[in-house]
């Protein structure tokens, strides 16, 4: 029973003399105890980093892409300028043997439109365009892998109908400007006698030669802008918040070292070294999500834009701006958050009551943003030239003035939050004790909604602008098909009136007469109709088959006398030649002797008041057809399925070159939609992701508060009092938040359109889907935690054991 | 500490000579002391004579040391009364108490029993001086509490043995 | 087996396992009104689980309580969550008071919770804010307060509903003697004086010293070493 003392070793270990290592490798030692410490720590913490990382990692990806947009979209413009083949510059090219007819035949199918050529080489030298191996014969055709894909398809065999061409290979990829696109050459013969300018051209090479000098638009600009600022802003809000995940449980781990002796300098920089390794693993997975992210974008299709992924790469200097900005953020941002906070050997203090906010230089952030915004008010698309530092500048100022005055204005309200009930008056002390950190978890969201508003208010304003009213009227006619010259009209209207779905058909064909065979010196539409179509032309005081009328007046033919053009038994040319160009038609028509007086009207025809002269069918010599074109107007029961792609296939079928357009009340609606249900989407995935940090940090605050949590559930507290007050914590700083948002999102809106010189106009009910995406985040994370909640306050949560 | 008692306690296991006795005294509780014979001689003398033992057998030749003792039903309930029975609080009592533990390891009876019933003893006296401090002036809290404190530390010493009664089973009945 | 009479809170055959481990292997527990108990035993003996059975926190797996008369293990969550708001009063080692309300506050948080209005509940904290001598803290938050002081105001707060059965577990677990020995005094005292049941666990043989009995618990079992001897 004798105790064993044991050998005892002869000689005690001494302990290392003290390194006198420079000061910068102790910061670089440092440094690396914090990377080491954000790995080690066994499962919780690998947790901890991965979730930092992916975090940061979700930021960057998106920062990347963002980045990477510009680029990508530049490169479509430059591919689309390198294929360029008809420019609509007038210019006329006699036949060689390095020329090519092309003709536009495009088409659209269902909401898709379809890009597409006829190409008939005129000498082997003939150019190809880009992506195209040789020059499909007639009856053959290269197409699109999507068009193709699209053709083989069920779906695809209604357009089968109207391409039946024979496939003979793909459009490479340097023809194309996005992996989804719909397009085709198909050969084609006799085309040259169409050339026309417009639609049928001659070319000896492609691109544009005088590409666009034209300035693009200042609020498109300015529009595009403020959607990357405003989606930015809210991911570096979220990186910010990312790299504080755990930031509890590290201060801790931060407090044990200073037991054991380092000073309160080395552990800022450990917790810097720790916070940058979270950020480096973050750059990695960011890296790995930007290049799985190009991949899908590949693969996606947005507003009918397609990118191939090569061409989503970032710029250099951008991307190395990301990598430097966001460890230095990451380390500031920690430096920052430990600045209120005294790590002493024994825990963390926060130390006492932070001094209040003060509110002037929160003030003057957004007032600066204002400022810089304020002096581009009222110069409008017209003579706006908005310098783009200054709107970048200007926004971000006041979205981060939502970061800074938040802060405040949770405090200052939360200070004046009064009685209650239990539950309301734990959350409201709670939140007085630290409101910071309230108005941290929500600055994300709030940044993310006061942006998101703005955006819709300017698009909503712009929208109005951009789609002004086409004149066309669509309860009259919906389609109208356009014939090649010389092709007759009436059959094609007859086999038009055949196609099911189509109610009513005005057909009529028009030319232009000249007074003179050469370089006339006056000249007016003639229109060749029956009569039910040439009184929607015009007034006519009576109408028979074989009348001819000519229209006093029309805004159409203004400095023209048509009174004394049209005079009775004056020869006229049809199809006048002009000077530089071929040599056309100039077939002469004498004015009859009966002609009939007749007055415009605002016609329902392509909009706009026609004059000129109108000529019913039995008043026409067969002379003229060759240089009329015919017009037919469609009237269709929109209830028939496919009705405009049946429409467009009878057009096709009477005659390729055939150009169907579907009229629209406003252009460039649906667009608008897109875009904005493509920024509601955006909004809401930057809030989910938002949303996720702020559960992670709400999980890690129940979790230090376990043992009051069970205490509290011990002498009595309902669970449902606990869950409510969690609740109250909450909406209290996200309905700040949101109210804040609104008002700044709302200011910024109001300026964006002053800027553009359109009407401001709120839309209160996207205001309100953006304030409620917000708070169903808020709400759902709550909910989310209320497991956790519910799981905390089990009594073994008393357990010390 | 009573050695009547711990000698009595010795003979449940079976009738033995007296230098047995001794010997067996010795091993388990005399520690840097023996029992001089004739301490033995004259307790087992007390005992016959209180009929708490009896002599068993006397082997050839003559003289005290041959005699044989053994354990009366009287005996038993005396050991067991003693077990029982807490000592009185008091500095020091550690060598009666572990006599005690041993005992009852060795006889195979509940030595916790024996332990918990002193804790109580002293726990009741812990409640006098507490009580007494609290109505007392000064005076009387530094003295109770003086003898508080020494209380306390017997009574982590009976749990701290509670707690490692199985090794001290184990090392007594080697 | 039927409570003896006169008990206000009596438990026998208790057996509670947490996963493998068997907190409670037939544990027997009782107390009358005006008595303080101590329960005492080596950490890890189950004397805190057993707390927590006869408060209602935690449901036994086997066994009975009966507390004035009604099975406590019969009860739902609710049943037992009013009893404990109304009836009982908690002390814990540390880690109890709301950090984020001033001492007055928590101390008056029961009685809120039983739905008295604020005024009243603060009116009636502060007098045994008084009686326990922090008073003068009312304002402070329990952050600015000693340990000393902060566990007097969690004593005021188990107090100020009037419980008839006061928990305790290892309420000076956190302070030295001296303080621990004030607490003790003011918590005996004012039990005492509201003729109240204290249920003490703690391992302290001096803390024990304010018991008038105690049992102890050994590998889940509990002994009443008044009846022991």
């Amino acid at each position: 029973m004798s105790l064993s003392t044991g050998e005892r070793p002869r000689t005690w270990p001494t302990a290392p003399a003290p390194g006198r290592r420079s000061r910068i490798r102790r910061v670089a030692a440092d440094l690396a105890m914090g990377v080491r410490f954000a790995f080690t720590g066994g499962r919780e913490g690998w947790t901890r980093a991965v979730l930092t990382a992916v975090g940061v990692g979700l930021g960057v990806a998106l920062l990347l892409l963002t980045t990477a947009l510009p680029h990508a979209l530049g490169v479509r413009q430059e591919k689309e300028a390198a294929r360029t083949d008809i420019t609509f510059t007038g210019r006329w090219l006699p036949k060689a043997d390095d020329t090519l007819v092309v003709a536009n035949v495009g088409s659209d199918f269902r909401d898709d439109s379809i890009r597409g050529r006829a190409l008939e080489p005129e000498g082997p030298r003939a150019p190809l365009p880009p992506g195209v191996e040789r020059f499909p014969a007639k009856g053959e055709m290269v197409v699109s892998p999507a068009l193709q894909e699209l053709l083989e398809s069920d779906s695809g065999a209604l357009l089968r109908e109207r391409l039946p061409d024979r496939i003979v290979g793909t459009i490479g990829e340097s023809g194309l400007i996005g992996p989804a696109e719909l397009a085709f050459y198909q050969g084609a013969e006799g085309l040259a006698p169409h050339i026309d300018s417009g639609r049928i051209v001659r070319i000896d090479g492609y691109g544009d030669p005088n590409a666009t000098s034209e300035r693009s638009d200042p609020v498109l600009l300015l529009l595009i802008l403020v959607v990357f600022v405003v989606l930015l802003m809210p991911v570096v809000v979220f990186i910010a918040a990312a790299v504080r995940f755990g930031g509890e449980r590290r201060d801790r781990r931060l407090a044990a070292l200073r037991l054991v002796g380092s000073d309160s300098g080395m552990t800022r920089r450990i917790a810097a070294g720790e916070a940058l390794a979270g950020a480096m693993l973050g750059l990695v997975f960011g890296a790995g999500f930007f290049l799985a992210g190009r991949r899908l974008a590949g693969t996606a299709e947005v507003f009918h834009i397609s990118v191939f992924p090569s061409y989503l790469s970032p710029s250099p200097l951008l991307a190395l701006l990301v990598a430097v900005a966001v460890p230095t953020a990451a380390v500031l941002v920690t430096l920052l958050a430990l600045r209120g906070v005294v790590i002493e050997p024994l825990g963390v203090v926060r130390a006492g009551r932070p001094p209040r906010r003060r509110l002037w230089w929160r003030l003057l952030l957004p007032l600066a943003g204002l400022a810089m915004l304020y002096p581009m008010i009222g110069d409008g698309r017209d003579n706006g030239d908005f310098n783009q530092y200054l709107v970048a500048g200007g926004v971000v100022l006041l979205l981060v003035g939502v970061t800074a005055l938040l802060p405040w204005i949770v405090e200052t309200a939360v200070a004046r939050l009064g009685a209650g009930g239990v539950a309301w008056q734990l959350a409201v002390r709670r939140l007085q004790m630290s409101s910071g950190t309230a108005a941290r978890t929500v600055n994300g969201i709030a940044v993310a909604v006061a942006g998101a508003i703005a955006l819709q208010m300017l698009f909503t304003g712009v929208e109005d602008d951009y789609t002004r009213s086409t004149g066309q009227d669509v309860a009259w006619a919906q389609v109208e098909v356009t014939l090649p010259n010389a092709v007759p009209v009436a059959p094609a209207a007859e086999k038009l009136r055949n196609t099911k779905g189509v109610n009513e058909v005005y057909d009529y064909s028009e030319g232009h007469l000249g007074d003179r065979a050469r370089d006339p010196q006056a000249g007016t539409t003639v229109t060749v109709g029956g009569c039910s179509v040439l009184r929607e032309i015009a007034d006519l005081p009576s109408c028979a088959d074989g009348d001819v009328f000519a229209v006093h007046g029309a805004e159409r033919d203004t400095g023209v006398d048509v009174a004394k053009l049209a005079a009775p038994g004056r020869t006229l040319y049809l199809d006048p030649s002009y000077e530089g160009g071929p040599k056309s038609l100039e077939i002469p028509w004498t004015v009859p002797q009966d002609v009939k007086t007749a007055n415009p009207r605002h016609a329902l025809l392509a909009g706009t008041d026609r004059g000129g002269i109108l000529i019913t069918p039995k008043a026409v010599p067969d002379t003229l057809t060759p240089a009329l074109q015919g017009h037919a107007y469609l009237r269709l029961d929109e209830s028939v399925p496919d009705v405009h792609d049946r429409v467009r296939n009878t057009a096709a079928a009477v005659d390729p070159l055939a150009n169907t357009v579907t009229w629209a009340q406003t252009e460039r609606t649906g667009r608008f939609d897109a875009i904005r249900t493509a920024l509601l989407v955006g909004a809401a995935c930057v809030l989910a992701l938002i949303g996720a940090s702020l559960l992670v940090s709400q999980l890690e605050q129940l979790r230090e508060r376990k043992k009051l949590l069970s205490a509290l559930v011990a002498f009595g507290t309902r669970r449902r009092t606990l869950s409510l007050s969690l609740l109250w914590q909450t909406t209290i700083p996200i309905t700040l938040g949101l109210l804040l948002a609104t008002a700044v999102g709302l200011t910024l809106g109001t300026v964006l359109l002053k800027m553009t010189a359109t009407t401001v106009r709120v839309d209160w009910s996207s205001v309100l889907a953006m304030t409620g995406i917000g708070a169903a985040v808020v709400l759902t994370v709550t909910l989310l935690g209320l497991p956790s909640l519910l799981r905390l306050t089990r009594p073994e949560g008393l357990r010390t054991e | 500490m009573s050695i009547g008692h711990t000698l009595l306690g010795l003979l449940e296991s079976g009738p033995r000579h007296g230098y047995d006795l001794k010997r067996a005294f010795d091993e388990k509780f005399g520690h840097d002391r023996p029992l001089h014979y004739g301490q033995v001689y004259s307790t087992m003398s007390r005992l016959l004579r209180n009929g708490l033992v009896v002599v068993d057998g006397i082997e050839a030749g003559s003289g005290p040391e041959r005699k044989r003792y053994a354990i009366t039903d009287a005996g038993i309930t005396d050991v067991q009364r003693w077990l029982a029975t807490p000592e009185k609080p008091e500095p020091y009592l550690q060598s009666t108490l572990y006599t005690k533990v041993v005992l009852a390891l060795l006889t195979h009876r509940d030595a916790a029993d024996v332990l918990d019933t002193q804790r109580s003893e002293h726990l009741r006296s812990m409640r006098i001086l507490t009580d007494r401090k609290r109505k007392g002036d000064l005076a009387d809290q530094l003295i109770c509490d003086h003898a508080l404190f020494h209380l306390e530390a017997d009574l982590r010493w009976l749990e701290l043995t509670a707690a490692r009664l199985d090794k001290l089973r184990e090392a007594v009945t080697r | 087996m039927t409570p003896p009479a006169g008990s206000l809170l009596w438990a026998e055959q208790l057996r509670k396992a947490y996963g493998p481990t068997l907190a409670l292997d037939g544990a027997e527990f009782s107390i009358h009104p005006g008595e303080v108990v101590a329960v005492m035993g080596p950490s890890g003996s189950g004397k805190s689980t057993l707390l927590h059975c006869l408060a209602g926190i935690v449901t036994p797996d086997a066994g009975t309580i009966m507390y004035g008369g009604r099975e406590l293990s019969a009860m739902s969550d609710a049943e037992r969550s009013a009893l404990r708001r109304s009836e009982f009063g908690f002390v814990f080692q540390f880690g109890q008071l709301v950090p984020e309300l001033t001492c007055v506050e928590n101390v008056a948080l029961p009685l809120r919770l039983n739905g008295s209005s604020r005024k009243e509940a603060e009116r009636a904290a502060l007098t045994w804010m008084e009686r326990l001598e922090v008073d003068e803290l009312r304002k402070k938050r329990p952050g600015e307060v000693s340990g000393g002081q902060g566990q007097r105001v969690a004593v005021a707060r188990s107090l100020v509903t009037n419980p008839r059965v006061l928990f305790a577990d290892e309420p000076t677990g956190a302070l030295d003697s001296l303080n621990g020995e004030r607490v003790m005094e003011l918590l005996t005292d004012a039990a005492r004086s509201t003729d109240a049941a204290v249920v003490l666990v703690t391992h302290e043989a001096r803390v024990a010293a304010y018991s008038d009995r105690e049992i102890v618990v050994r590998d889940g079992r509990s002994r009443d070493m008044e009846r022991a001897v």
